[in-house]
């Protein structure tokens, strides 16, 4: 995937966002001002690095465990040739959040994320149902300090 | 488990604020009050509840989400590490303060398959820098670390975030 042509504009609203916006009246307004631009142009701005793919997303970022749901991570040594499908197969199912191709034996990993704690086994469980591949299931037991932000 | 990590209690409101917002906020002036209008409530208690998430931590931030590979993150590894049990806190604890590391987990063997434990994802801008890290958290690791291996990513299948039903 190539970089994106992005201007000092884009770049400045990349990474002001990634800190936050605000919880305002207008807060496409507040923003455009501390970055000096008119809110129409951060608008349109927005919808461009959205549309482009610049931007995943933009709005809140809910935290499942919080709400007490569960997120794990899954990893599955799919062949090569059933790669694409078995991809179909996992994404279909709404409750995947992220799916990655990575180099190694173990070539897909993808989050799974669930209102109901319970439910993480019955989606690793019809999965390996669908694709007749095993799943293994790698959930988080501790979380490290992480800070990091992409700068543009 | 910690005093943080108690689950909020969503209410029912609070369940269809979050399905309405959870695919994004609208390009509108005040999209609180959009948002708020789209369910029958007021702006003041959209925002509220909003406000109340994000303290209790439900919400994480408010924002945006880059795809880093667009910003020129062309090199994303997930590296993974075999550490002891008895070192695997401390280590973590090093590892995720690095400043180019974006997560960093503790996570179980599956033996004999997969014997790493300690998940520490990094990111540069091409193959070089990528190693680089990978170096340093080798060096800080020292000893302690008993085997590793860079899976590097090779295409996004799919990135939607969370999705809950209203």
């Amino acid at each position: 995937m190539m970089a994106a042509a992005l201007d000092t504009i884009d770049r400045d609203i990349i990474n002001l966002l990634q800190g936050g916006f605000p919880i305002t009246e207008t807060p496409y307004a507040d923003t455009a001002e501390r970055l000096g631009v008119p809110e129409a142009e951060l608008m349109s701005r927005i919808d461009h690095l959205l549309e482009d793919g610049v931007l995943s997303r933009f709005g809140p970022m809910y935290h499942a465990e919080r709400m007490g749901g569960a997120l794990t991570l899954a990893a599955m040594a799919v062949p090569d040739e059933r790669f694409d499908a078995v991809a179909e197969q996992v994404n279909a199912r709404p409750e995947v959040a992220h799916n990655y191709a990575r180099a190694h034996d173990l070539n897909m990993w993808f989050v799974v994320a669930t209102e109901a704690p319970e439910r993480i086994d019955e989606v690793i469980a019809d999965i390996e149902a669908d694709t007749g591949l095993s799943v293994y299931n790698m959930p988080k037991l501790e979380e490290f300090f992480i800070g990091l932000r992409f700068e543009a | 488990m910690s005093a943080d990590s108690t689950p909020y209690t969503l209410d029912e409101i609070d369940r269809q604020l979050i399905a309405a917002t959870q695919a994004g906020l609208p390009r509108v002036s005040r999209p609180y009050h959009a948002v708020a209008d789209e369910l029958g409530l007021t702006a003041a208690d959209v925002m509220a509840r909003l406000q109340r998430m994000l303290e209790a931590g439900v919400i994480r931030r408010i924002g945006a989400v880059p795809n880093h590979y667009k910003l020129g993150y062309g090199a994303n590894g997930m590296t993974v590490w075999d550490i002891a049990d008895a070192d695997v806190a401390a280590a973590g604890a090093e590892v995720g303060a690095l400043p180019f590391v974006s997560h960093c987990y503790r996570r179980p063997r599956h033996l004999p398959l997969w014997s790493y434990n300690l998940f520490a994802m990094v990111h540069g801008k091409d193959r070089d820098e990528m190693d680089h890290q990978v170096m340093e958290i080798a060096r800080v690791l020292g000893e302690r670390s008993r085997g590793h291996e860079v899976l590097v990513s090779t295409r996004i299948l799919k990135k939607t975030g969370l999705r809950i039903a209203a």
